[in-house]
């Protein structure tokens, strides 16, 4: 480390002020980044590492304040810095890109304008050349067609396209730090690839410093030189970042570690230290009779929508946009099938019309041996098949009532079909249901607000399987937990299914996840299947390019 | 192509507040017919016998059919006739071009005034929470609305016409000693200006203060609790924070920022204010002896004159269409993503 790193924090202390007293968010964090270093900030949720990102920039809102500690960047004091000096520092020697990237530019402002707001503010360019300097940074950034790129509102661009404004941004000014907080998460793999590929680019470029804040150990482990493990709100462990996979030291670094899915283990290494008593869940096998009928038969199935102001825009763009493209596949009973793909591909329209949500264009969906793609979506709430098919959604909090309990949530579809009218018999039912997800029954009267995200989830599983389905559709179940949540429930929803011999589409855009829960991996791109193999097969012999695309994306830690 | 698709909208706007005018036409004529209350009896006297009874509802019309008379009234709207009041022997149409803009200029006025204070104080409030300035607002705008405006009113004549004697005899848009401006567009304030007479510009000035400024009370409190609630959210989103972080002023952040989103919602409520206004202003009107639309429809009302009713609620009606369409461009212009979603 050199004599005087760039960044330096020192036994900071941050807390804020809430209706139940004050809490501390951040307590004696220490911290140095040196000149042209990657620093990785990895931890879970409430773990601080975004608040002490947002310390450093002094913008930590309201009720949050630096209690205790320095904050030095080449030798100015941060910490105790009034707004004036602040304001010369933020964008102009340390900047930062956030998650969201479309909720992080003002939606009612063009890009280019936004570009050329920071650059004037900090006179880095005049009204003569600041629109020329900001379609330099665009081009910078790789947006094509800079020019009119210019004159976007943030809403006209991808998610990734955002991003890159962002960035552009960012190293408007040519700061000397950058601080990147979670700056792919939401976005697809491919793009994220590009994304941070980006930025490490730019910023060596430049020889600038990073600081990247993430949750996903692969990535950091691959873009940092040192990694800094953040537990609520304390450094448990810094290390550099070959070592931090190779040998971890503190528990929690070990936990997190194992809890990172990743290839060559299996769904059981995942847990913390791991029950060697307890069996792998039974491989899923094919029935040696190959007539076994699938429980799920999806024929050419295709959804059209009418393109947005087609009628407007005249003749040659008018026809429909195919978000799912003539696509067949099967599930059998007791099989695990993973639905994958980029944002955009089809995956959840496809699981919406399986759901029977959404009616399709054409082409047939036969569950359990009736076409059940023709009833219309408006009456199949009163279906019989309804019964033996349930969703798990991705966001655990939205789908849940936020005024039902617990216990009101896993009833609900008792009551409403399961034929279940009083009370007490919806709570032998519930009760039995909770231990099935490993809930504790003094959880079951409490309200979504008052449940972690990972209860939140299990409640979301107990009330898919309350009426005994024969195939789940889970929609990125995981996606919104943290590593070890989602590492328990992978786990339980393997348990669950090898009991209750249910089938499973599992729709998702993380590779890694997929392959540990799934037996068949389907990978659909615009609309269309590319490449229906076993999990094993698509791991470790792609046949289809984008598969492959898909693959070298996938952060890998370098082991 | 975007302002294209803008006008588009637009006019698809303008044509769906069709089918409600007609609506509105309907309405009313049935409504007007079903008030309790003959104008024919009450027109003959107390001392009227039946046959000069009947005699003056053939010469009202009323003694055709419901459909017949419809097809009469119909027939004159398209000629721009509203018809004659029957209590002020006026044409409808001439009452309602002197008295409209009086009660727009009044509100309009008053908005000006409320928002003037309202949007800065706001601003600040949600800039500042739980601090005076918040709690001030708070107090101000709770006071505004808790007041009815007949008592503001009267209290703010007591005090500045009786006791001060700055403000002039509450009696109507101007003091009888100056002469109407030359008529052109009704504002009296306007009209002045256009005809270069500073001296009536400032005796109408004179005479709309006290008036706006008791309207403006009663509206301050629903723009000021929006404006305070916009910016609160608006300053804490995430789009707010990267322009902070990029070390963007704060005065670029409050305004170019966070108070160009945060006046979406304000705009609505201005709308719905002004429209609640226009209609609801009877009691300053009365208090201020303001010759307004409000307190003429209140008195055709009491007398069930139908023509007079009719013309009122179809202006007002036409109105309501105008300032929503007004509230659409000004959402236009606000916010690009209008065009797509809307």
């Amino acid at each position: 480390m050199t004599a005087l790193p760039l960044l330096h924090v020192s036994d900071l202390t941050v807390e804020f002020q809430t209706r139940n007293g004050t809490v501390t968010a951040v307590s004696s964090v220490d911290l140095t980044v040196a000149k042209g270093e990657t620093v990785g900030i990895v931890g879970e949720s409430g773990s601080g590492k975004s608040v002490t990102s947002y310390a450093v920039m002094r913008i930590l809102d309201r009720a949050g304040r630096i209690a205790d500690g320095t904050v030095t960047f080449s030798g100015i004091e941060l910490h105790n810095a009034d707004d004036e000096v602040m304001r010369e520092i933020r964008g102009r020697e340390i900047s930062m890109i956030f998650q969201n990237p479309r909720a992080a530019l003002n939606p009612i402002r063009r890009v280019g304008e936004q570009i050329e707001d920071v650059l004037r503010q900090h006179a880095q360019a005049t009204s003569r050349n600041a629109r020329e300097k900001a379609i330099d940074l665009l081009r910078l950034v790789r947006i094509n067609d800079p020019e009119a790129r210019y004159l976007a509102f943030p809403f006209e661009l991808s998610g990734g396209m955002c991003q890159r404004i962002i960035i552009a941004i960012a190293l408007a000014c040519r700061p000397r730090l950058l601080i990147a907080d979670e700056p792919t998460t939401g976005l697809d793999v491919t793009t994220q690839k590009a994304v941070m590929d980006l930025v490490v680019e730019l910023t060596r470029a430049r020889e600038m410093s990073t600081v990247l804040i993430t949750h996903d150990l692969g990535l950091a482990a691959q873009y940092c030189d040192r990694i800094v493990v953040m537990e609520k709100g304390r450094v448990v462990e810094t290390a550099p970042a070959r070592r931090i996979f190779r040998a971890p030291e503190h528990p929690y670094t070990q936990r997190l570690m194992s809890a990172t899915p990743r290839p060559g283990i299996t769904l059981r290494d995942l847990l913390p230290n791991r029950p060697e008593a307890a069996a792998p869940p039974p491989k899923w096998q094919r029935s040696p009779d190959a007539t076994e009928k699938p429980i799920l038969s999806v024929v050419d199935l295709v959804k059209e929508y009418p393109r947005a102001g087609a009628k407007a825009r005249g003749a040659e763009s008018a026809g429909a946009f195919r978000a799912v493209d003539g696509i067949s596949f099967d599930i059998l009973p007791g099989e695990s099938v993973g639905l994958v793909g980029e944002s955009g591909c089809g995956k959840s329209t496809t699981s919406a019309m399986v759901m029977r949500l959404l009616d399709p264009t054409s082409g047939t969906i036969r569950f359990e041996d009736r076409d059940i793609g023709a009833i219309p979506a408006k009456n199949f709430a009163r279906d019989p098949a309804r019964s033996r098919l349930q969703m798990v959604f991705q966001d655990s909090t939205d789908s849940l009532n936020p005024r039902f309990t617990a216990f009101r949530a896993i009833a609900d579809p008792l009551y409403r079909i399961g034929g279940v009218t009083r009370e007490a018999q919806a709570r032998a039912q519930v009760e039995r249901l909770a231990d099935q997800v490993v809930l504790p029954h003094d959880l079951l009267d409490r309200f979504p607000h008052q449940l972690s995200g990972g209860q939140k989830a299990r409640v979301g599983i107990a009330r898919a399987i309350a009426l005994e389905p024969a195939l789940l559709v889970l929609d990125e179940p995981t996606a919104a937990l943290d590593v070890s949540v989602q590492a328990i429930v992978l786990n339980l929803l393997a348990d669950l299914k090898a009991e209750l011999g249910m089938s499973y589409l599992f729709v998702s855009h993380d590779l890694n996840v997929v392959r540990l829960l799934c037996d068949r991996v389907i990978v659909m791109q615009a609309g269309r299947i590319v490449e229906q193999a076993s999990a094993e097969e698509i791991m470790t012999s792609p046949r289809d390019a984008y598969t492959r695309e898909l693959l070298a994306a996938v952060p890998r830690p370098p082991v | 192509m975007a302002s294209a698709t803008k006008l588009r909208i637009l006019g698809q706007r303008s044509l769906q507040a069709l089918p409600a005018l007609v609506g509105i036409i309907i309405v009313t004529f049935v409504l007007t017919r079903a008030l309790p209350g003959d104008p024919a009896v009450y027109f003959a006297g107390p001392a009227a016998d039946a046959r000069s009874i009947a005699e003056i509802r053939k010469q009202l019309g009323l003694d055709r059919t419901l459909i017949e008379q419809f097809g009469i009234y119909l027939r004159q709207l398209a000629q721009g006739d509203l018809g004659q009041s029957i209590s002020t022997g006026q044409p409808v149409i001439k009452e309602l071009v002197n008295r409209l803009p009086a009660s727009i200029e009044l509100t309009l006025v008053a908005l000006l005034l409320s928002a003037l204070v309202a949007i800065p104080l706001g601003i600040l409030a949600a800039t500042r929470p739980d601090t005076w300035v918040d709690h001030l607002c708070r107090f101000v705008t709770t006071a505004g609305v808790s007041l009815p405006t007949f008592f503001t009113g009267i209290l703010l004549v007591y005090v500045f016409y009786y006791l001060l004697g700055w403000a002039p005899a509450p009696m109507g848009r101007l003091n009888v000693m100056y002469l109407s401006p030359p008529h052109v567009t009704g504002f009296f304030t306007i009209d002045a200006l256009l005809a270069g007479d500073l001296e009536t510009l400032r005796a109408t000035l004179a005479q709309l203060i006290l008036p706006a400024t008791t309207l403006g009370l009663f509206t301050l409190a629903p723009l000021a609790r929006m404006t305070r609630g916009s910016m609160l959210q608006v300053l804490g989103s995430d789009f707010v924070r990267t322009a902070r972080a990029a070390g963007l002023s704060g005065r670029k952040v409050l305004f170019t920022y966070a108070f160009r989103n945060a006046l979406l919602p304000v705009i609505t409520t201005l709308g719905m204010v002004f429209s609640f206004t226009l209609g609801a202003n009877v009691l300053v009107e009365k208090v201020f002896a303001w010759p307004g639309i409000g307190s003429y429809a209140i008195e055709a009302l009491v007398v069930s004159d139908y023509a007079a009713v009719q013309g009122f609620v179809l202006a007002m009606a036409i109105l309501f269409v105008a300032l929503n369409l007004v509230i659409d461009v000004a959402y236009t212009l606000v916010d690009p993503r209008v065009g797509i979603e809307g």
